[in-house]
């Protein structure tokens, strides 16, 4: 049994999974349901000014009959009286002491306003704050959320005065709907961040109902946009969670968010940098009780791997991840189709030689069964053929390691110098 | 289904045990099976399709609402698609060809089929349009599969047909000769209807030979289309064939698709003869109309028997017996001329005859006698020689001469399609799904020819 507890800039939990600050940290009732079933911690639903919310808020894509491929929401931040929440932190914290319990926080880019419910929130006792610079919908519109977390200059004046009084670990939420999420994350990291938790929700239009020609969700017929999040935006979130984590400047702890729905999304995102991760689509989707296997699964992993502590997957791939300028051009993969495996739907030829690179043939053995074979002359290497193949094992993409590696940094850089050279000797 | 064993059946159960046996797919179910199809490219499943129905496209046009586009997909490519995602042996067709049976379940096609069809059935929609006149004029005799879909074909390409059916209604055997509990007739005459819709004559109660003369086809038709299929089931040529009590397969089965559901069997033990895909259905129907004990006699064994797997196992389920290598030699009467024995003997097999299988021999001194109140011979079906000598057609033992290019009869204005031009059936009987394929090929063939 390895050890599963993480330690976030000081925020301590028993496991890496955190439910995140959504529907499903609303209430005392809902967190201590959720710590029960064998959540590590949880970031409460955002404090801050009650708000009203409308009626309809959710909404979802099905892909293929798979439901909730991606999700959509328009719900503000918490509409419960910020005393009836604080009382209820208060209880939760007092009936589960080794659980994280993390307040995320939003009021207007005032200094005083953030002294104010930073003082609030601390005098019951919460484990760390976590700053909603996020959400894209509402509450943009009135200056805050994704509004200041989109300005550099903002994220870092607000990180600041919360630190002016914080006494437990601050974490900067940063919102996706960004060029370039490293400038946000910078700004937390000298406004004094302890930690950043990224990804916060994508603005998105769900759907139009093409029957009626409303939006999807609507609300008395008008809809705005919302925020998506889910299994659809993983690998979007973890980009910039890896941007992130491999910034020389950015040496904060992450708290990697966006769709993460069972243990092996939480190992590549630790993999990627995050110390731990929050999770809210899939507890909305099935429940609380799927972090039994997240818990179980991430346990078998770290066993089999050999690992004693969760903390040690850490950060191991990011320094794989780099710019293209540095991959290494003489490398070469190739598919190749195991007859064995095959069961001749055609799925990779068909794709190949309509969209890729025409480099699969379609060949009748000697006793006349048809048979599909790469040209690996041919193939560049894309992999599309081995992704649409619907069979395990049924497509390798054989690694033809380059003798002498060639980026095309360091090839430009030759080209220089041969320039350069050709210069002196002209 | 209630059988008499249990307890006496009503009329209302016997009416219950005739309605179709397989639920449609629930509309979920239906999209998470369309769902799970690859979308194969040149897929199997279609060129293991007699009719070549696209399956693939009319799948993905299901998993994405496009009901109608699914409907149509398939009835483009066979006009009687409804009967055969009821009818067709799907696992050595379609399913049996679908490549995800190496790695998973294959994909229910048929049932897939089904609901597609069915939605068609219950939305009154217009799929088909009659192509451009081309004033000619073609005669199909026999309303069945094969002279159905040849007319469909041929009205969408612009000629005019006019069907000549013996029976009160079109649809061949698929009317008359499937058990309801697998082909409810309302399908069939679905189908048939679609066909009228686009502007077919059907003439029924007409036989040709009798009602309308074949001079008369071949003087005021540019084309006739043979498509009679086949006949009743022959005599089994024993003693005490004409007992009251003794039936004709086909006859049995149509008896409870186009009259009202008789009591009269309930109780009755009753022995079949024959083990093709017909022999099944009586037995099934005798069943369902409350026999207490119905056993199924055959001179081979399971081995060489022709109905398909899956009617077997449908039998067992019902509560069918068999008995191989059984062969009946006199049926006996009692004092009123009704069936009250069956005498057989015990068979071996013997060396293999001229179609390879070992033929049957008798074993000797080993006659013996079972009770029995029904006996329905079902050991194939005879060939309509009257009417196809009456066209002056060449044939063998009344199978038809045919070209199979051109499928033109040895009279080049006259051409045939279906059962009527199958060879033997000793290797398992003729499909529907063949005989609509056959039937738009003839059609094609016909369009050539007057286009020329």
């Amino acid at each position: 049994m390895a050890d599963l507890s993480v330690n976030l800039a000081g925020i301590k939990s028993p496991n890496p999974f955190w439910l995140a600050s959504a529907p499903p940290t609303n209430s005392g009732y809902q967190v201590q349901r959720a710590f029960e079933a064998g959540w590590g911690g949880a970031v409460w639903k955002t404090l801050g000014d009650p708000v009203i919310n409308v009626s309809s808020r959710f909404s979802a894509s099905t892909f293929n009959g798979q439901k909730v491929a991606g999700f959509n929401n328009i719900e503000l931040i918490t509409d419960r009286p910020l005393e009836v929440n604080l009382e209820e932190i208060y209880e939760t914290k007092k009936k589960f002491p080794n659980h994280a319990i993390v307040a995320s926080l939003m009021v207007e880019p005032k200094q005083e306003k953030w002294h104010e419910i930073v003082k609030k929130v601390e005098a019951i006792g919460v484990d760390g704050l976590e700053l909603n610079f996020g959400c894209p919908h509402g509450m943009a519109e009135r200056g805050m959320g994704s509004a200041s977390g989109q300005v550099p200059e903002l994220v870092e004046k607000q990180t600041y005065w919360v630190k002016e009084v914080a006494e437990t670990p601050v974490i900067v939420k940063l919102t996706p709907n960004i060029t370039d999420v490293t400038a946000t994350a910078y700004a937390a990291v000298q406004g004094g961040a302890d930690s950043i938790s990224l990804i916060n929700t994508i603005n998105s239009l769900m759907g139009v109902d093409i029957h009626s020609w409303n939006t999807i969700p609507h609300v008395s017929g008008k809809g705005t946009h919302g925020g998506y999040c889910g299994p659809a935006v993983k690998p979007i979130a973890l980009n910039m969670v890896a941007e992130c984590a491999r910034h020389p400047e950015i040496n904060i702890p992450i708290s990697g968010i966006g769709g993460i729905s069972n243990w092996q999304d939480a190992v590549e995102f630790m993999l990627m940098g995050s110390t731990n991760v929050q999770v809210c689509t899939a507890a909305m989707h099935h429940g609380f009780r799927i972090v039994e296997d997240m818990i179980d699964g991430l346990n078998n992993y770290l066993d089999e791997k050999g690992l004693a502590r969760a903390m040690d997957l850490i950060g191991q791939t990011v320094s794989k991840y780099q710019n293209w300028g540095d991959l290494d051009l003489n490398y070469k993969v190739a598919a190749r189709i195991n007859p064995e495996k095959c069961i001749n739907c055609n799925k990779c030829y068909i794709s190949c030689e309509d969209t890729s690179h025409q480099c699969i043939d379609r060949l009748i053995d000697a006793n006349g069964k048809s048979y599909l074979k790469v040209r690996e002359d041919d193939c560049v290497g894309c992999n599309l053929c081995s992704i649409v193949c619907p069979v395990d094992g049924a497509i390798d993409m054989i690694e033809y390691p380059s003798e002498v590696a060639m980026t095309w940094n360091e090839r430009q850089s030759l080209l220089g110098k041969m320039t350069i050279g050709e210069e002196t000797v002209s | 289904m209630k059988s008499a064993e249990s307890e006496l059946l009503t009329a209302v159960d016997l009416k219950r045990n005739f309605f179709e046996v397989k639920q449609d797919m629930k509309p979920k179910e239906a999209i998470d099976e369309a769902n799970r199809c690859l979308y194969c490219y040149d897929a199997p499943c279609m060129n293991a399709c007699p009719t070549g129905i696209d399956v693939p496209s009319f799948i993905k046009k299901m998993a994405s609402g496009n009901l109608k586009g699914s409907a149509r997909d398939i009835l483009d490519a066979n006009p009687v698609g409804a009967t055969c995602s009821r009818v067709c042996p799907t696992s050595e067709l379609c399913e049996g060809a679908c490549v995800l049976n190496d790695v998973s379940m294959p994909i229910r096609i048929g049932d897939l089929q089904r609901h597609a069809t069915n939605w068609a059935m219950d939305h009154d929609v217009d799929l088909f349009e009659s192509g451009v006149p081309t004033n000619t004029k073609v005669a199909i005799v026999g309303g069945g599969p094969a002279g159905l879909s040849a007319a469909r074909e041929l009205r969408r390409l612009g000629h005019e047909v006019t069907i000549f059916e013996a029976k009160e209604k079109a649809g061949g055997l698929d009317t008359y000769g499937i058990v309801s509990f697998r082909l409810p007739q309302s399908v069939s005459l679905w189908e048939v209807e679609q066909v009228e819709k686009l502007g077919v004559d059907i003439r029924t109660n007409c036989t040709v030979g009798k009602d309308i003369s074949p001079e008369t086809l071949k003087n005021d038709f540019d084309a006739v289309l043979i498509t009679v299929g086949m006949g009743q089931v022959p005599k089994l040529g024993i003693e005490g064939e004409d007992l009251t009590g003794v039936y004709d397969a086909i006859q049995f089965v149509e008896n409870t698709k186009t009259k009202p559901l008789t009591e009269q069997f309930i109780g009755k033990r009753a022995i079949v003869i024959g083990a093709g895909n017909t022999a099944i259905d009586a037995a099934t129907c005798l069943i369902r109309s409350g026999a207490s004990h119905v056993k199924i006699i055959y001179r081979r064994t399971e081995e060489e028997m022709t109905a398909y797997p899956f009617e077997f196992e449908f039998a067992k389920q019902d509560g069918v017996e068999f008995r191989w290598l059984t062969q009946p030699t006199k049926i006996m009467g009692d004092e009123n001329g009704h069936v009250k024995q069956l005498m057989c003997v015990q068979m071996e097999l013997g060396q293999p005859d001229e179609s390879g299988r070992r033929r049957p021999v008798p074993v000797q001194d080993s006659s013996f006698l079972m009770d029995v109140d029904i006996v329905v011979r079902a050991i194939g079906q005879s060939r309509h020689i009257d009417l196809i000598e009456a066209f002056g057609l060449n044939h063998d033992s009344g199978i038809l001469q045919l070209n199979d290019k051109t499928y033109q009869t040895s009279n080049d204005q006259i051409f045939a399609a279906g059962d009527v031009v199958y060879g033997s059936t000793e290797y398992g009987d003729a499909m529907v799904v063949s005989a609509a394929e056959q039937g738009k090929r003839a059609a094609y063939a016909i369009d050539k020819k007057l286009s020329c």
